[in-house]
């Protein structure tokens, strides 16, 4: 410190200089291109041969996209439009669109129902889906199963009510009995939801005869292409995490019988392929059938690929579950919580949210999975493919187009769940705030 | 002062089974399993009962029945008589096959993608960004079928590489892309072969011993020996001594050319140019006929692109037989005309001359090159576009996900341990093998592992192009065939669960050596 007085000395600057802008080299385009691009010399080499992949990949492709023929009727007719110019054959997208997404048997003026049942999933699930919106929307989600049977099976509107209907009567005996014990409410409630759907045929023959109210019925065999994906994606994935929830609590149960059965299970599937559980509802569930029983080949490949799913969620949830620390069990059981409250309120609610990458995960690779139903010949989008699409003498050899266009779907679908489930991670980090 | 009273001995009644928690999960666990009893006999009963109504009935023995099916990729000899036991087993090995594959491609790709999409190469992280994430969030069965087209509708057919000016050539002279699938040369074991190779094997065990021995005395005493010129020293130089040993020993010795009575004492050149051809059995294993085939595709490959006209149709053929007596009884037999023996002279084979020409025995692998023979390719190794389709978008597939692991294992390790680490004093490149790779691997290997299994299970799409793996043998025309569902899928199932359940018991066991031991 010097003890000369500022206003003793003749100049003393008053404010500060301005920042000088940093030197040329160490801002601007190309000090980013020095360090991120061309910091060493291998550097560099990797830099020149990463453009020159992306600039192979995009000559060859880019053309070939860009030159695409949307309107022709056969690959011949693609072939003569484009006088041999490299092009791509889009009009088998075009022509074909209907039989991708729909299949080739699903009658075509009913192509309205499942889309408007897709539309409407992503109406009904946006409540589940972003915790922000008011939660009376969920009704609408509990509505939609209901609806979408409805509107994509057809048949008469009486049969989705009546089963909502028996989740209703349950759900009242259940409130009437928790308060008892949760093991009462659940016994109770399922019990009330059993006896009413088994006289849910004498209800509903009175009832359609009053109102018949009925869109036309579409068997499960005639639903195809990327629909049947999105079927069988939506239902095993709902099914499942229930089913998941269960088995992993009881993997973690102290009851060594439950314990066991749970093991065996979930160990058993996650052990094999999903195309041997596949082939399983093919060929051989209908033995353990009572004899005569018909069931759906798009049933039998519902269950198996749930029971498939829920093995995996289990192992998820149960990862959750062993995540959670040990005190949190603890206070429960302080508070006087008996098992069912100490996991309704306390446990499920922190390890479900822990758990929900990993349950994004199986759900991503479930959705994927759903096209190795083309190896037991149901027609989805890469059964369509395969079969009737590329048998067919018009469009036989247009692979990249169509196998292009099936990646760029099934890309869209999973790169956006994937993207939600690390949204919705950040939404629920209420932890490390 | 209190005096201790035992409570009252509760009587046990009948309601506390329900009630009193003590007694509550011996109710649930004694329901749970009259239902899972129940659920149980309930489906057999109905088995049994379609089973009678079919008229059928549990059985194994169809396993010893003739197949009757070809296998196109036979890891081990079988034939359409062999029983559908062994046509199983072939397929268990076609499935251990592309697994392993499999497995090692992701494992590269996995890791060098992972690494490189770390990398502070802004374009090189983006790229391996997208590969990730393309290749994550699209079925593989469908990247399978891609391959597979690519594999058998965009690659030229074999008589591509046909003609004088063929629109084709093999690569480096060795290797055909064709769409039955890639020919590639296959290794043969020549004297001293297997010295050689168990040698090599002997080698890489020694290098790993001798890290560990560095790392042993570097903790013990301080003492840091060099790593990196020693192991290139263990691992490469008692193998080249050996092999440039026996080549200029054994493998040098010159053998004779035998060819049919009369054709005696000329060139081998002058012989195939009076032929017109020459016909070659062919002894599998043995180096010296790979070697003279070599020589003959020399004077073909010659004579195709040399000025004479009347060279370009020489027409070489093999045929492979087991051994020298099958050699020699097809040479006696007319079969071929050039025969080429380890050690055999015209005296020991009837009807023989021994060529002017004398070939040498082989180094201690020589390779058995393809060529255009006919409609296709012959010799070498055919790797059909079906297992090619199958490994590559596995590995592809597999990679991503492995990609993701190590990314995530290497981002799990704090920053302050490399910056403790520097603070030390260590280099860069020791930061990482010392300090960073120890820890992160304990992070990365068990999901790696489980992708391997995953890759394993997957590997079971192959029935969608035709690749005959254990799916496709035992679950798809076995079970087409003798219509033995149940049993073929209960065995298919079995193999899948015992591979499943063999690797977890290794995870667990790797897991618990490099658990972090706390108190």
């Amino acid at each position: 410190m010097s003890d000369v007085p500022a206003h003793a000395v003749s100049f003393v600057r008053q404010e500060a200089i301005p920042p000088a802008p940093p030197p040329s080299s160490a801002s601007g385009p190309m000090s980013w291109l020095k360090d991120n691009l061309f910091s060493s010399i291998g550097n560099g080499i990797l830099t020149v041969l990463s453009l020159y992949a992306v600039y192979w990949i995009l000559a060859a492709s880019l053309p070939w996209i860009m030159n695409g023929v949307w309107n022709a009727g056969s690959l011949a007719e693609c072939r003569e439009i484009l006088a041999g110019t490299s092009g791509a054959c889009w009009a088998v997208l075009s022509e074909r669109w209907n039989q991708l997404l729909f299949g080739f048997v699903y009658p075509e003026e009913f192509y309205w129902r499942p889309s408007l049942a897709f539309l409407l999933l992503l109406v009904c699930a946006a409540p589940v889906l972003f915790p922000a919106l008011p939660r009376k929307l969920l009704v609408l989600t509990a509505i939609y199963p209901f609806l979408a049977y409805f509107l994509v099976w057809g048949g008469s509107i009486w049969t989705p009510v009546l089963v909502a209907v028996g989740f209703i009567v349950g759900y009242v005996a259940y409130s009437r009995l928790v308060t008892q014990s949760f093991a009462y409410g659940f016994v109770g409630g399922s019990v009330a939801a059993i006896i009413f759907w088994s006289l849910q045929g004498l209800i509903q023959a009175p009832l359609d005869a009053v109102a018949p109210v009925a869109l036309e019925a579409v068997p499960s065999r005639d639903m195809g292409g990327f629909m049947l994906n999105m079927i069988l994606g939506t239902v095993c994935i709902s099914l499942s995490l229930p089913i998941g929830i269960a088995l992993a609590l009881g993997r973690q149960s102290s009851m060594p019988i439950i314990k066991w059965i749970c093991v065996i299970f979930i160990e058993f599937v996650r052990g094999v392929p999903l195309i041997t559980l596949l082939f399983v509802a093919n060929v051989v569930l209908a033995y353990f059938l009572p004899p005569g029983t018909t069931f759906d080949l798009i049933l039998r490949v519902i269950i198996m690929i749930t029971m498939f799913a829920a093995a995996y969620i289990a192992e998820v949830i149960r990862g959750g579950l062993a995540a959670l620390p040990r005190g949190q069990y603890e206070a429960a059981d302080s508070l006087g919580l008996d098992y069912a409250q100490s996991m309704r309120l306390i446990i499920l609610p922190q390890a479900l949210k822990i758990s929900i990458p990993g349950i994004v995960n199986v759900a991503v690779g479930l959705f994927k999975d759903t096209t190795l139903v083309s190896v037991i010949s149901m027609f989805d989008l890469v059964g369509m493919i395969r079969g009737p699409i590329l048998a067919s003498t018009d469009w036989n050899g247009v692979y990249w187009e169509l196998f292009g266009f099936a990646a760029l779907l099934f890309f869209v679908v999973c790169y956006g769940i994937s993207q939600y489930s690390q949204w919705l991670e950040r939404q629920l980090a209420t932890d490390r705030r | 002062m209190s005096t201790m009273t035992d409570p009252p001995q509760e009587q046990f009644k009948l309601s506390m089974l329900l009630n009193d928690t003590r007694y509550r999960s011996y109710t649930f666990q004694a329901l749970a399993l009259v239902l899972v009893i129940i659920a149980v006999s309930y489906l057999a009963s109905n088995l049994v009962r379609n089973l009678e109504a079919a008229g059928l009935n549990i059985s194994f023995a169809f396993l010893g029945e003739p197949a009757g099916y070809d296998i196109n990729q036979r890891p081990i000899s079988y034939n359409n008589q062999d029983s559908h036991l062994r046509a199983a087993t072939v397929g268990i090995m076609n499935t251990l096959i592309v697994a392993f594959l499999g497995c090692v491609t992701a494992t590269i790709l996995g890791v060098v993608a992972g690494v490189l999409r770390l990398s502070n190469n802004w374009i090189v992280a983006r790229l391996m960004s997208v590969y990730v994430e393309a290749f994550r969030n699209v079925p593989v069965l469908i990247w399978i079928l891609i391959i597979f087209f690519i594999m058998t509708a965009a690659l030229p057919p074999p008589n591509a590489f046909r003609g004088t000016e063929p629109e084709q050539s093999m690569l480096l002279n060795a290797m055909a892309f064709t769409n039955r699938g890639v020919y590639a040369p296959g290794p043969v074991m020549g004297p001293g072969g297997g010295i050689v190779l168990a040698v090599f094997i002997a080698s890489i065990i020694g290098v790993f011993a001798y890290r560990r021995y560095a790392t042993k005395l570097l903790y013990d005493t301080g003492r840091d020996l060099p790593r990196g010129w020693p192991s290139l020293m263990i691992l490469f130089a008692p193998v080249t001594v050996l092999w440039i040993g026996f080549a200029l020993t054994a493998g040098a010795q010159q053998n004779a050319v035998l060819v049919p009575e009369g054709g005696g004492d000329q060139s081998l050149e002058a012989f195939v140019m009076a032929e017109g051809g020459a016909a070659i059995c062919m002894i599998d294993g043995s180096t010296s006929s790979v070697v003279t085939k070599t020589e003959l595709l020399k004077l073909q490959a010659a004579a195709v692109s040399g000025p004479v006209e009347d060279r370009t149709a020489l027409r070489i053929r093999t045929n492979r037989v087991t051994d020298a007596e099958a050699g020699i009884a097809a040479f006696e037999a007319g079969e071929c005309n050039v025969l080429a023996l380890p050690s055999a002279s015209a005296a020991d084979v009837s009807g023989a001359d021994a060529l002017s020409t004398t070939v040498r025995e082989g180094r201690p692998f020589e390779f058995d090159r393809p060529y255009l023979s006919g409609f296709n390719f012959s010799d070498g190794i055919q790797i059909r576009g079906s297992l090619i389709a199958l490994w590559f978008a596995l590995a592809i597939y597999t990679g991503a996900f492995i990609a993701e692991n190590v990314r995530a294992g290497i981002q799990a390790i704090p920053r302050g341990q490399t910056e403790a680490a520097a603070s030390l004093g260590i280099r860069p490149g020791r930061i990482m093998s010392l300090v960073i790779l120890p820890q992160a691997l304990r992070i990365i290997i068990p999901p790696v592992i489980s992708q391997y299994l995953n890759l394993t299970k997957n590997s079971s799409l192959a029935i969608a192009v035709g690749y005959m793996d254990v799916t496709g043998t035992l679950g798809g025309i076995t079970l087409n065939q003798t219509g033995r569902a149940i049993e073929a899928i209960l065995l298919l199932m079995l193999f899948y669960l015992i591979i499943s359940l063999s690797i977890s018991a290794v995870m667990n066991a790797f897991n618990n050596a490099v658990k972090l031991k706390e108190r």
